[in-house]
């Protein structure tokens, strides 16, 4: 008797490996990435050193922000938890090599896509997550209200290893306005320089100028000027030459657009289930098999929408209630006038 | 017996070899799946990006080449400046901690209890931040000895206008000739006659009145730009004209100074107090002055002792002033190591030239002292 049930225990143990070698497919093994963090149990997700909305660590070390919600959502879809992550803070110096190294899996560190980015150093760009552009804030007080009032003469502090830097230049050449750049490594010198005085404007992407806006010494003493001087999409990059790892992260970061555009947010998901729309089903895994081609099971789009919620949540629990931009601009649904439109699930 | 004394090297060597070829094989093929490439191509594109501070000419439109000069400049000017003012600092506070005086030796000594015990990035940090509080806007700066202001956004002094600054260098350069001529003329005569010159102050008299000549004969001009005043927006000002001497620039070169000096302070105490006694009493009996003592007899043998630690805090402060990333200084680290390898991408090559460049300022600083050291050494007959 108990000489069968310790066959009949192998014989389910040999199926069970089986079974999880063929769900393990062909993508997880041709996926060095998602095999490694499958192994270690969880993703490694390199973030800044602290920007409001998109990536800040509180004091008890606990992430938010609507970058921290990419790496969170691929951790809801290959491990199956949210909170899942390793969090890697870096400066914009240190990010591309943490990447390309192997020390993180993703960097989601509001990073410009740029041609030379995505095509010399190593790197591919997933997609976009917050469409941004360089602006400027000046005093209130200084009486400037728009960037045609700059003079010759004028500093600007801003941060060293960004599209800023480059940008900056142009804007300024073009316009025959010689200036001072003052440029540091660290966002937060930046500010505290541009608070004490040390520079006339002080000049980032947008989003970050709101968000460091929250950090001056007196907030209201800051406008930010209506000008913007360049494009910055920003979104996650991953190491180039793991286009499984690519796949999954671009259509984590999907799944949330396209659930915020079929009304599927972290309460109702479940119930959506028996939806009517076919398109609704298949993003919640009632239908299809959406997550064989990476080689996760098909609840994965389900459980970032769940454990994550959708772009809309994200933006609103992480941007819009903390003050830093309320409007949504042109990160609003294509539906509603905005520029997000993802390629369909399905 | 031979084998036995060689084998332990070529298995070192070897060992060596293989390690250094295993990490640059790993390198090579990381960065071939990655699909980077190795090179210094990179050198010659265009920077487009701007610097707030350089000696020579530069803007966006130079290449990165040109970038990494003007950082390694800034480097140089910034090591350059505290080396010098350290050095000055830590012998008078050397001097004076020894002094019998109570009051002055023990503020010598917390002087150098404070500075050398608190890292050295935050002291960075202090001056700057605290600086910049401190510090009033350019449009409720005083004057400063009647030319220059000390602001927020830097210290804004009159820059020289030059009329003929060749002629004027040229004769500086031949007025320095001179003195070591006459110096080592005004040495004969003391060895063969016991003559004795006032060779300091007639060098300092060459070293001005030669050069200043030019300006009557040579056709050599000199008139100051003064900065003004420039009003940007409503409560926003800057100055034009002039000079302007960034607060980076001046925080670093003061946090560095200070923190060096205490070592070297410390350097020439031990050096003093590593001189016996005896030979102090002995100059003072055969009627030396206090100043002779020091300068004949203490100091030629006190800095055997203090050269080499020496060396070593200028290559620290060297070093060191790589922190200058931290507070905007366009150093070697920051233009070099830092905007330039986010541009670029290059980081194993960039990272490989800043390297090579730090070894190098650092093996030629050693290099200097090395042979001033041995200048001054016994020579044993």
């Amino acid at each position: 008797m108990f000489k069968y049930l310790k066959q009949l225990t192998s014989l389910v143990a040999m199926v069970a490996v089986l079974f999880t070698f063929t769900t393990e497919t062909m993508a997880a093994k041709k996926s060095k990435t998602l095999k490694n963090t499958q192994k270690k149990g969880f993703v490694r997700c390199g973030v800044s050193q602290g920007l409001p909305g998109f990536s800040n660590a509180d004091a008890a070390g606990n992430w938010t922000g609507v970058d921290v919600d990419v790496c969170r959502a691929v951790a809801a879809a290959v491990l199956g938890d949210a909170n899942k992550v390793k969090f890697t803070p870096l400066s914009a110096k240190e990010r591309f090599t943490a990447l390309t190294s192997g020390e993180i899996d993703i960097l989601s560190r509001n990073t410009t896509w740029t041609l030379s980015r995505d095509a010399d150093i190593g790197l591919t760009f997933v997609g976009v997550n917050f469409y941004d552009g360089q602006g400027f804030m000046v005093r209130k007080s200084s009486g400037i209200t728009s960037t045609s009032q700059f003079k010759d003469g004028i500093s600007a502090c801003t941060n060293i290893g960004t599209t800023t830097e480059l940008n900056m230049r142009d804007f300024f050449n073009s316009r025959g306005i010689s200036y001072t750049p003052v440029a540091f490594e660290k966002a937060d010198e930046v500010v505290a320089a541009y608070d004490a005085g040390r520079c006339d404007t002080y000049t980032t992407d947008k989003s970050g100028l709101a968000a460091q806006r929250t950090k001056m010494s007196n907030p209201d003493e800051h406008i930010v000027l209506p000008e913007t001087i360049s494009k910055e999409p920003l979104g996650p990059v991953v190491r180039q030459g793991d286009s499984v790892w690519e796949d999954i992260v671009r259509w984590s970061l999907n799944t949330m657009i396209e659930a915020e555009e079929l009304g599927i947010t972290s309460a109702n998901a479940d119930m959506m289930k028996t939806s009517d729309n076919p398109a609704v089903k298949r993003l919640v895994g009632a239908e299809g098999e959406l997550g064989a081609a990476f080689g996760l099971d098909n609840d994965w789009n389900l459980r970032i929408i769940k454990q994550v919620g959708n772009y809309g949540e994200s933006y609103k629990r992480n941007i819009a209630d903390t003050g830093i931009l309320p409007d949504r601009g042109p990160n609003e649904l294509w539906t509603k006038g905005g520029i997000l439109y993802v390629p369909p699930s399905r | 017996m031979k084998l036995k004394k060689i084998l332990p090297q070529v298995l070192t060597l070897l060992f060596i070899v293989l390690i250094f070829g295993f990490f640059t094989m790993n390198a090579q093929e990381n960065m071939d799946t990655r699909g980077i490439e190795f090179g210094f191509g990179f050198l010659k594109q265009e920077a487009s990006f701007d610097i707030q501070f350089s000696l020579i000419d530069y803007d966006g439109s130079k290449s990165y080449a040109r970038a990494y000069l003007v950082g390694l400049l800034n480097t140089l000017l910034v090591s350059v400046i505290g080396i010098v003012l350290c050095t000055i600092l830590g012998v008078i506070i050397g001097v004076a901690r020894l002094s019998p005086n109570y009051l002055i030796n023990r503020t010598a000594s917390v002087y150098i209890e404070f500075f050398r015990n608190i890292p050295l990035l935050l002291q960075i940090f202090f001056w700057y931040f605290a600086a910049l509080r401190a510090l009033p806007m350019p449009e409720d700066a005083p004057l400063l000895l009647g030319t220059s202001f000390m602001t927020i956004k830097g210290l804004f002094t009159p820059a020289p206008v030059w009329n003929n600054f060749d002629v004027f260098l040229i004769t500086l350069i031949i007025s320095l000739i001179i003195i070591f001529f006459f110096n080592k003329y005004a040495k004969k005569k003391q060895e063969e006659a016991g003559i004795q010159y006032p060779k300091f102050l007639i060098s300092i008299g060459i070293f001005i009145l030669v050069p200043a000549l030019t300006f009557i004969f040579g056709g050599v001009d000199l008139t100051w730009s003064f900065p003004e005043l420039k009003q940007l927006a409503k409560t926003s000002y800057t100055y034009e004209g002039g000079v302007g001497i960034p607060p980076e620039l001046i925080a670093l070169t003061l946090a560095l100074t200070l923190y060096t000096a205490t070592f070297i302070a410390e350097n020439v105490r031990a050096g003093i107090q590593g001189i016996g006694k005896g030979q102090k009493e002995a100059a003072a009996s055969i009627g030396l002055t206090t100043v002779q003592v020091l300068k004949l007899v203490i100091m030629p043998q006190a800095l055997r002792i203090i050269i080499p630690p020496t060396t070593n805090q200028y290559l620290n402060l060297t070093k060191n002033s790589s922190l200058a990333a931290a507070i905007a200084y366009p150093d070697l680290v920051l233009v070099f190591a830092g905007t330039a390898m986010m541009q670029t991408g290059r980081a194993i090559e960039i990272v490989a030239i800043t390297m090579a460049t730090y070894l190098t300022i650092s093996l030629s600083i050693s290099l200097f002292m090395n042979w001033y050291n041995k200048s001054i050494a016994i020579k044993e007959k």
